[in-house]
């Protein structure tokens, strides 16, 4: 049960996070029409974390009624149920499990788009699997969601091309962003204790079961952007978002997130 | 005689109320005050996602954030529909957009007022997106085709802001006292924007007559403001806050709101530029629009570059 409900929580805190982070980009995109684009998909994520955050609270809120203590309570020192509102405004940097990679700051639109790559690829493999989880609800979101994260794959590996084979600078900015982003991407396939529970009650995917895949995707689209990845000497030791162990990027999203709700505790929006 | 007759078509259409369109005749002003006008608007649409996107991030529920962005997403469609509308015209949307760069395009001014708490969400929805469609509901049936199209479209998405932005008002209303306060705060500092908004007394206006000749604006500025005010005098009740204006009374004999005097100097000085957030809101457009230069250069060279491999394939 404690396994299901990370679980849930992972998945929507990695969909709140980077539709949070792309979100930012509203108002200030580089054309009208893509600024019109990197929102849908913030709102198309946000929708997904919305989906997963009511069923975590649904399953919170039942195990409490059963006696059991939650586990990553949200809802702890709040009183009340958990609700998508609890879930999303009243826990803290430590309690939040989404991958380091989706918290990154923006930088510019190359590094935008290639973190958008890098997990709608991750996503998109996970979502294929997760359609048929053995849990109906996880399942159904993610059949749900699966033809928006088609699109968003679609879309960012476009720009990755275009970016990628376009002019000298926006290559050597796409570069850049591979330097600076290839180093969270292992952690997408380092599964965490809870989902290496929920994977054996057949919940959550086998992250080595997408691993090749979407290493295969990462491939075949740098080949066509001319990109080449980088070396992996040198590269820093990163600590496990999905354990509660964040950049310090995290906490200002979140400070910034929850500012209302907890300037004005128990209030109604 | 050539031009004498297509004067005579053009007059005749719009006294037949026949929709004018981008390959007819039209007089040479004509052209110019369309211009002017539907990309003034499209820049206001534009400009407008500013203050609101200010709060997408601190939205307070994550339902709230989603019809943020939603909204803010929504103005962005106007703005293309917009200058759309305007490129029949003959101008680039480059142009236009130099054009609100270099500060020699307007925008609408009460997009330079800064939004302070989340109750400005509630208050732009109600009265600024309300204002824009008591303004923009008469262009549904402008003389130009192209543009009363475009209005037909963008109306239908004003109304369902303005629903969404009372109805945030209304939560703060029957909520804390502090959000009650957060409410009135935030209509008392949009009040006064939002009714300039139609713009100056008509006999002040330098524009009005001819555009209403030819049917580009069907009612006066002070028509639309009074209609306006008479609605609002009326919604704010079912908030149980006020209007900040202690003249603000029902009139029996005109069956219209009485209002206070508005403040001109304060519209001028925003107009031309002294508002308190126009250099912010401009800084922001011309630095989106600098630092995506990169980003479009690249679209291009990468759309070139497949055309002629695309070519070479074919030869
Ligand atoms: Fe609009
Ligand atoms: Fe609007």
């Amino acid at each position: 049960m404690n396994a299901l409900i990370d679980y849930t929580l992972h998945l929507a805190d990695n969909a709140l996070i980077l539709g949070h982070r792309n979100s930012e980009w509203t108002g200030h995109g580089p054309i009208l029409e893509q600024d019109i684009a990197i929102s849908n998909i913030a709102l198309d994520l946000i929708g997904q974390a919305r989906n997963f955050y009511q069923y975590a609270a649904r399953l919170i809120n039942d195990s409490t009624l059963q006696g059991a203590k939650a586990p990553s309570p949200g809802g702890e020192g709040v009183g009340g149920e958990a609700t998508e509102d609890t879930l999303a405004y009243l826990r803290d940097v430590k309690d939040f499990k989404n991958c380091l990679l989706v918290e990154q700051t923006n930088g510019d639109w190359a590094k935008t788009i290639l973190r958008q790559f890098f997990f709608s690829a991750y996503q998109f493999y996970l979502y294929q699997h997760l359609q048929h989880s053995k849990d109906e609800t996880l399942a159904a979101i993610a059949e749900k969601s699966l033809k928006e994260v088609t699109y968003h794959l679609r879309w960012s590996s476009e720009w990755v091309v275009r970016l990628g084979d376009g002019t000298e600078e926006s290559n050597s900015r796409i570069k850049k962003a591979v330097d600076d982003l290839w180093v969270y991407t292992d952690e997408l396939f380092e599964a965490a204790s809870f989902e290496l529970l929920a994977t054996n009650e057949g919940i959550a995917v086998d992250l080595s079961l997408i691993k090749n895949n979407w290493l295969k995707k990462i491939t075949d689209i740098f080949d066509e952007a001319t990109l080449r990845f980088p070396s992996r000497e040198g590269q820093a030791v990163r600590w496990n978002g999905k354990d509660g162990k964040h950049s310090e990027h995290l906490g200002y999203i979140l400070a910034e997130m929850q500012f209302l709700q907890r300037a004005y505790p128990n209030n109604y929006w | 005689m050539q031009i004498i007759n297509e004067e005579k078509i053009f007059a005749d259409k719009i006294d037949e109320e026949i929709k004018i369109e981008p390959k007819d005749w039209m007089p040479d002003q004509y052209r110019k005050t369309l211009i002017r006008q539907i990309s003034q608007h499209a820049h206001s649409e534009i400009v407008g996602m500013l203050p609101e996107a200010n709060w997408i991030t601190r939205a307070p529920t994550l339902r709230r954030k989603a019809t943020l962005i939603a909204k803010v997403q929504d103005e962005a469609g106007h703005g293309l529909y917009l200058y759309s509308a305007a490129e029949t015209l003959n101008i680039s949307r480059d142009e236009m957009l130099k054009q609100l760069h270099s500060g020699k395009a307007k925008y609408s001014s009460i997009f330079n007022y800064p939004t302070l708490t989340w109750a400005d969400m509630g208050a732009i929805g109600w009265l600024v997106d309300g204002a824009a469609i008591m303004n923009q509901v008469p262009l549904c049936r402008c003389s130009y085709g192209p543009y009363a199209r475009a209005m037909i479209r963008i109306c239908k998405e004003e109304s369902f802001h303005q629903r969404q932005g009372f109805e945030i008002l209304l939560t703060l209303s029957k909520g804390s006292k502090a959000q009650k306060q957060m409410a009135q705060d935030a209509i008392n500092r949009w009040w006064w924007p939002s009714i300039m908004m139609f713009g100056p007394n008509d006999d002040a206006s330098p524009h009005s007559k001819q555009s209403m000749e030819w049917k580009i604006k069907r009612f006066s500025n002070d028509e639309l403001r009074q209609k306006f005010i008479d609605v609002c005098a009326e919604q704010v009740k079912i908030l149980g806050l006020v209007l900040p204006d202690e003249k603000l009374k029902w009139n029996e004999e005109t069956k219209h709101y009485d209002f206070g005097e508005i403040n001109w100097e304060e519209f001028r000085n925003v107009v031309n530029g002294n508002g308190p957030c126009n250099k912010e809101r401009l800084e922001a457009r011309v630095k989106a629009h600098e630092d995506g230069a990169w980003v479009r250069d690249a679209a291009a060279a990468y759309s070139e570059k497949r055309k002629s491999r695309e070519q070479k394939a074919v030869a």
